[in-house]
């Protein structure tokens, strides 16, 4: 029974979901995961499967060779995403799904930068990227007010002036662009493009998340110390419980950003699964001891990758401002 | 996924809205936080007004979208809350209607909704807080009665009740907790002795019970002899998952009262204390999607909620904690040390919040075995 007002997907969705899954386990599971982390190169021919699969195109109508599914739906395929770590410029293949040829399919890798206010911001997969779309200008933040009118320009990947950065994220080669011509500007929705860009983030980071618990768990109700399974001393199992906790927090705020779409939801979505995906792994570190510090643990994966993204879209100080000016604007009478 | 409302549902909003707009305006004024008399009149009538009005059995035999909306339009308005009607509407009243008999339903929820009963929880006792099985509270057998003699403490609007939701032990030689009943008691039957706690909030909240062979009819025992400790996590369920819909929403309202104080009193220059009262936004909106989500998923599982009452009742419990404290410091000195300002009164009383109704550390340990699966231990 699926009646009005709820929160947990469909059996539809439930099944886009396992396939999702299903798909990620047998074309980036462990092995690859780890090949990957020496050679991050992005895997062209999974890229490829992932374009067939409709993971770009989910969202386009069917008429334009897409899936016509929505916004929820790509959220929970994201959330998979994000569980299985798997690295690569998503999120802008799949908003530019529609707007660059081949992007669909898989077939060319776009990435997408958005250089805000200050000019100089992150590329990732930049040697594997066969164009990027730079967005400049508004306030970073949702409404495009503040420091001018925010432009989309097209780049060719040897066009921008890039500055090397060695990523703390061993499966995210980025580049800092110092600056790029603005020869080629296009007419894009920023302030979706913005928006959604944040809300598919945070499902990355919810995935994330939710798989760093059943790490800690699985660990605390294997290892033993003292004559017990760790997970037996409460000190352990309120760390794992936090963890938990901040998953359905952060599930509950992106499953209902995504049904509403609108802006504040998204942000205060994006803040809680920062939260949760950076908490989580710090504490499915410390769950792991010794071996979560070593680079065998796939532990670190998840923190350098949440770390990342928290830095991605909408995030920090910026998000939390506007949702107190929010506040300010809430019905008068209160 | 789903958060829209059906055209019907929506015309209920309409409707329960416009009422609001005419019943909330012609409310007597509020009564003393001390005068428990006065607050007893004050929250029956209001439920009586509901129950006038067609609305009063929102809590438990409406469908959970209703009851939302029912939660979410009182708040918004700034309708009074249950109050006194606590533990009736919101634990006790769901349990009778989960566990208790056709028989049983009739005769104690009509007096519920009707804003005619008090009910007080009788759970804790001096030595069974946290380990609520250890509970000593003996009830024997005589005949269709219970002879009750134990202690019970904590037990909140105990002084003003008629009828308290009782845990005793009728089976002392079986396991801890295998033996214990749960009893609706009228609170006049002789034997009984209410002893009102100061508490660090000031007014008297709550009670210390003493029972002295008080005698229960057989028939006011809800659920098999023995079997109590089923109720018991039924009732919990409703008191961890549903009961604190409602106090979301009011949290929502008062953060945004907070932030206009802070703009107008100048307070909101403080770049820390804003963004602090950004963060709470995303908290509370995303608590009330926790919730309704809850709901949502107990209306699909037979009405009881899960352990996913714990989920949200841990977090709930220290966001409303953040919430005061940020008030007092939009209040600044002397405002927050101010006890008869509404917020520091809220502030004092939110400290209960991660106590009440299972302390955050028994909530986490239920998180992590029963939703976790982890081993049991200490
Ligand atoms: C405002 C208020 C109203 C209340 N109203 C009612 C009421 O109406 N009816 C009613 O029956 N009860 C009521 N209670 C009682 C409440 O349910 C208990 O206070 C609560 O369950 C904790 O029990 P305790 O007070 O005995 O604390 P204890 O169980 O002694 O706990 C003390 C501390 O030890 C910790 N602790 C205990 N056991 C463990 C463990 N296994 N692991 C880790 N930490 C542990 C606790 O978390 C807590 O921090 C009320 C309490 C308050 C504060």
């Amino acid at each position: 029974m699926s009646g009005p007002v709820d929160l947990r997907p469909t059996a539809d969705q439930r099944a886009l979901q396992a396939s999702a899954r299903d798909l990620l386990a047998r074309r980036f599971g462990r092995e690859r995961l780890r090949a990957a982390v020496d050679d991050p190169a992005l895997d062209r021919a999974l890229w490829r499967e992932l374009g067939t699969a409709g993971f770009f195109a989910l969202r386009l109508p069917e008429a334009d060779g897409g899936v016509g599914l929505g916004l929820p739906d790509a959220v929970l395929v994201f959330e998979e995403a994000g569980r299985a770590l798997l690295p690569g410029p998503l999120v802008a293949g799949h908003l530019l799904a529609g707007t660059v040829p081949g992007a669909a399919t898989g077939e060319r890798v776009v990435g997408l930068c958005d250089v805000g206010a200050d000019g100089a911001r992150l590329w990732e997969h930049p040697g594997d990227c066969d164009e990027l779309i730079l967005v400049e200008g508004g306030s970073g933040g949702e409404d495009g007010s503040g420091d001018g009118i925010p432009r989309a320009y097209w780049n060719a990947p040897d066009w921008p002036v890039l500055e090397s950065v060695r990523s703390i994220d061993p499966l995210t080669p980025l580049a800092r662009v110092a600056s790029y011509p603005r020869r080629m500007p296009r007419a894009l929705d920023i302030t979706r493009l913005r928006r959604e860009a944040a809300l598919l983030t945070a499902a990355l980071q919810l995935g994330s998340a939710a798989r760093t618990v059943e790490m800690a768990v699985e660990h605390a109700g294997r290892r033993e110390q003292f004559g017990v399974r760790i997970g037996a001393f409460q000190a352990v199992k309120h760390l794992c419980a936090e963890m938990l906790i901040r998953v359905e927090i952060a599930r509950s705020a992106v499953y209902a950003a995504s049904l509403t779409g609108q802006s504040l939801p998204v942000i205060g979505a994006k803040i809680l699964a920062d939260e949760a995906a950076v908490r989580n792994a710090r504490d499915c570190l410390q769950v792991h001891g010794g071996i979560g510090f070593t680079w065998e643990a796939d532990v670190h994966l998840h923190l350098k990758r949440a770390w990342l993204r928290l830095e991605q879209w909408q995030s920090g100080a910026k998000a939390e401002e506007a949702l107190a000016e929010a506040l300010l604007a809430d019905d008068a009478a209160g | 996924m789903d958060l829209t409302y059906t055209p019907e549902e929506e015309a209920f909003r309409a409707r329960l809205r416009e009422w609001l707009a005419k019943a909330l305006p012609e409310l007597p004024a509020r009564p003393d936080p001390l005068d428990w008399p006065g607050r007893r009149a004050y929250d029956l009538g209001w439920q009586r007004r509901l129950y006038d009005a067609g609305y009063g059995s929102l809590h438990w035999d409406a469908s959970p979208t209703r009851r939302l909306i029912f939660l979410e339009e009182t708040e918004l308005a700034g309708a009074p809350y249950v109050g006194a009607n606590f533990v009736g509407l919101l634990h006790a009243g769901p349990t009778i209607a989960a566990e208790g008999t056709d028989e049983q339903r009739a005769r104690w929820l009509p007096p519920i909704l009707r804003g005619e009963a008090v009910w007080c929880q009788g759970f804790s006792e001096p030595d069974a807080g946290s380990d609520l099985a250890s509970l000593r509270t003996r009830a024997v057998r005589d005949g269709d009665h219970y002879v009750i003699t134990g202690q019970k403490t904590w037990t909140s609007h105990a002084e003003i009740a008629d009828w308290c939701e009782l845990l005793v032990r009728t089976d002392p030689a079986a396991p801890r907790h295998r033996g214990i009943s749960w009893l609706a008691m009228p609170m006049d039957a002789p034997g009984i002795t209410v002893r009102p706690l100061r508490t660090l909030a000031g007014p008297a909240e709550f009670a210390e019970v003493f029972l002295d062979e008080v005698r229960v009819p057989v028939a006011n025992r809800v659920g098999a002899e023995h079997d109590g400790w089923r109720v018991t996590m039924v009732t919990l369920s409703f008191e961890r998952g549903t009961a604190f819909v409602g106090e979301v929403v009011a949290c929502r309202r008062t953060l945004g009262r907070l932030a206009r104080t802070a703009r107008a009193n100048g307070r909101w220059d403080d770049p820390v204390l804003r963004r602090r009262l950004g963060r709470l936004n995303a908290e509370f909106t995303a608590l009330w999607r926790l919730i309704q989500g809850n709901v949502g998923a107990a209306g699909a599982a037979g009405g009881v909620p899960g352990a996913g009452g714990s989920v949200f009742k841990l977090r709930y419990s220290q966001a409303r904690q953040e919430l005061y404290d940020a008030a007092a410091e939009v209040l600044g000195a002397p405002g927050a040390l101010d006890a008869d300002q509404e917020w520091t009164a809220a502030r004092l009383s939110s400290l209960s919040y991660t106590i009440a109704a299972g302390t955050s550390q028994i909530q986490r340990d239920i998180i992590a075995e029963r939703i976790l699966g982890l081993p049991k231990g200490r």
